[in-house]
């Protein structure tokens, strides 16, 4: 048994069959990465795993629990975390504030404690607060740290919300395009970022449009096209798949001599 | 001199209770960034349910206590039954839901108790107390004590409590605050029982002065709201300043003007912050990204 095993998964919006019977599992350690042309149906894919809709169809396993179209602080508490592809960070909070909000969890005691500022509540907070800038130094963030997330580049707010999808210590991470909009650098730093998290046994799902980092980091690829699961398997075998070849470039013509 | 100070306290008084008002506007917007206009209706039910749990032979604290209690379900059914099948909807829908939440209230309260003007005995009797020259009723006290006491225990929980920040972090993005394990529906459903439970307390604290009947809610929302508006809407700090400076200045309209003119008060005040300030006194700008 794999720590996310998704079973037929499928949702249709109005008469459109966004994603049909899709399948596949996810291990410890390992990087899975979905791919396929735009609206393919990847976002969606994440949107039924995450708890943000409620699939149509197939069933999400999580831990060998049933978790399909559970809501996403529920999903939280099991140790699914993810971040966006448009972004949900707390615009008017700090940059800090946002990252000590992925340890909610971890920082919950006592209501009356906090109202009584008692020790083990400011040791909580204490807490959250060097974890939270542990975190920004490792995606690079420190330095903005008293700042208004609002006001960051997206690029920024990207790193920002792995850092804070970090923080709830997940067993399974969602990333959403984390390197859209970053450059090259960044890229690269994002890249080894994802390596190292998945390397301490985080199981990590990734939709990515650079091929590059996904050639490079996936442990193993699902390719959609049109909600369909079209391939899967190691880089180099999807790579050279014919089916996504043609989704990705279209076929040949039959007679290109002719 | 005396007069002044006359003035000063009762306006101070009818200022706690809009600061009261305020306070509950508030909580529920900072949950939802819906304005409440069912708030005054909440004022009204504490006090024509204690007056009417009274009459039944329960004692006074324990007839206020189940008021205060009874209005916070009410207050959770408002969400439940009302805003939360709307969700999703512009927050301008929502804040026509709640006028209309208002309306419905003050129907069945019509129906449930009747439509006299009622009261019931002071806490601490009716006997003014002088302060030189001028007199204050010891129901005031209990009002302005009140007031205070709200005060500060929202404030300590909205910048001292993690359920506190779980709220404000609700109001900023609901999604987010789902993603970091906060659970939003008990985070509404809290935020509708504490609105709904401190209005009924305001109803309770302010009905031996002022009375109460059906129909006192309007009015109370009304100026409720512009108190929370020249304080700032979502700041419980604003909400207790404009609630004060409203009621001083409704009580100097009363006192050196003509009392015809104490309404219209809070109206102008109403219209001069939307024109001048609208982020009000303590309000954060908001900034928008486009």
């Amino acid at each position: 048994m794999s720590l996310l095993d998704i079973k037929g998964l499928g949702i249709t919006f109005g008469g459109l069959r966004a994603v049909n019977e899709v399948s596949f599992s996810v291990n410890p350690g390992e990087i899975v990465s979905v791919i396929g042309p735009n609206g393919a149906g990847k976002t969606t894919l994440f949107n039924m795993i995450s708890g943000v809709y409620l699939p149509g169809a197939g069933q999400v396993v999580l831990n060998g629990e049933d978790v399909t179209g559970m809501r996403p602080d529920l999903l939280a508490r099991r140790g699914m975390s993810r971040t966006f592809q448009n972004l949900q960070i707390f615009q008017s909070m700090t940059v800090l504030e946002n990252a000590i909000s992925g340890y909610h969890l971890q920082e919950r005691g006592p209501v009356l404690a906090d109202l009584l500022g008692l020790p083990s509540s400011r040791r909580r907070s204490k807490a959250a607060e060097e974890g939270a800038r542990a975190l920004l130094a490792r995606v690079g963030l420190e330095r903005a740290a008293e700042r208004e997330a609002g006001n960051l580049s997206y690029g920024a707010l990207k790193r920002l919300e792995i850092a804070r999808a970090l923080a709830l210590n997940p067993k399974v991470l969602l990333l959403d395009e984390p390197a859209a909009g970053c450059n090259a650098v960044e890229t690269e730093e994002i890249d080894h970022l994802i390596a190292e998290v998945a390397k301490s046994g985080v199981a990590i799902l990734l939709v990515e449009h650079d091929m590059k980092m996904v050639m490079r980091i996936s442990s193993h690829i699902v390719v959609l096209d049109h909600g369909e699961k079209i391939a899967e398997g190691d880089p180099a075998t999807v790579s050279r798949d014919p089916a996504v070849i043609a989704a990705y470039l279209g076929t040949e013509a039959e007679n290109a001599d002719g | 001199m005396s007069e002044l100070l006359q003035f000063l306290f009762s306006g101070v008084t009818v200022g706690a209770v809009y600061a009261l008002v305020a306070l509950g506007f508030t909580i529920i917007y900072n949950a939802s960034d819906v304005v409440n206009f069912a708030q005054g209706e909440f004022v009204m039910l504490g006090g024509m349910a204690t007056v009417f749990a009274h009459a039944a032979g329960l004692p006074l604290p324990l007839a206020a206590l189940v008021a205060i209690v009874g209005t916070a379900a009410v207050g959770v059914a408002l969400n439940r039954l009302a805003i939360e099948p709307a969700r999703g909807a512009p927050v301008v829908s929502l804040i026509i839901i709640t006028i209309g939440a208002s309306i419905f209230i003050r129907g069945a309260a019509q129906l449930v108790f009747d439509k006299q003007i009622h009261t019931f005995p002071a806490f601490s009797g009716d006997d003014p107390i002088r302060i030189l020259g001028a007199t204050i009723l010891p129901q005031s006290l209990w009002v302005i004590a009140g007031a205070v006491l709200v005060f500060v225990a929202l404030w300590l929980f909205f910048t001292r409590t993690l359920l506190g920040r779980a709220v404000l972090a609700t109001s900023n993005n609901r999604l987010a605050a789902q993603l970091v394990g906060i659970n939003t529906n008990f985070v509404m459903t809290l935020s509708f029982a504490l609105s709904a439970g401190i209005g009924a307390l305001a109803g309770v604290l302010v009905t031996p002065i002022t009375l109460t009947s059906y129909d006192v809610g309007l009015t109370l929302a009304l100026k409720g709201f512009a108190a929370a508006m020249l304080g700032g809407m979502g700041n419980p700090k604003g909400a207790l300043a404009g609630g004060l400076l409203l009621g001083l200045l409704e009580a100097m309209t009363a006192g050196y003007l003509s009392s015809q003119y104490k309404d219209a008060a809070a109206f102008v005040v109403i219209l001069a912050v939307l024109f001048l300030m609208p982020q009000g006194l303590f309000g954060r700008k908001s900034t928008d990204r486009v």
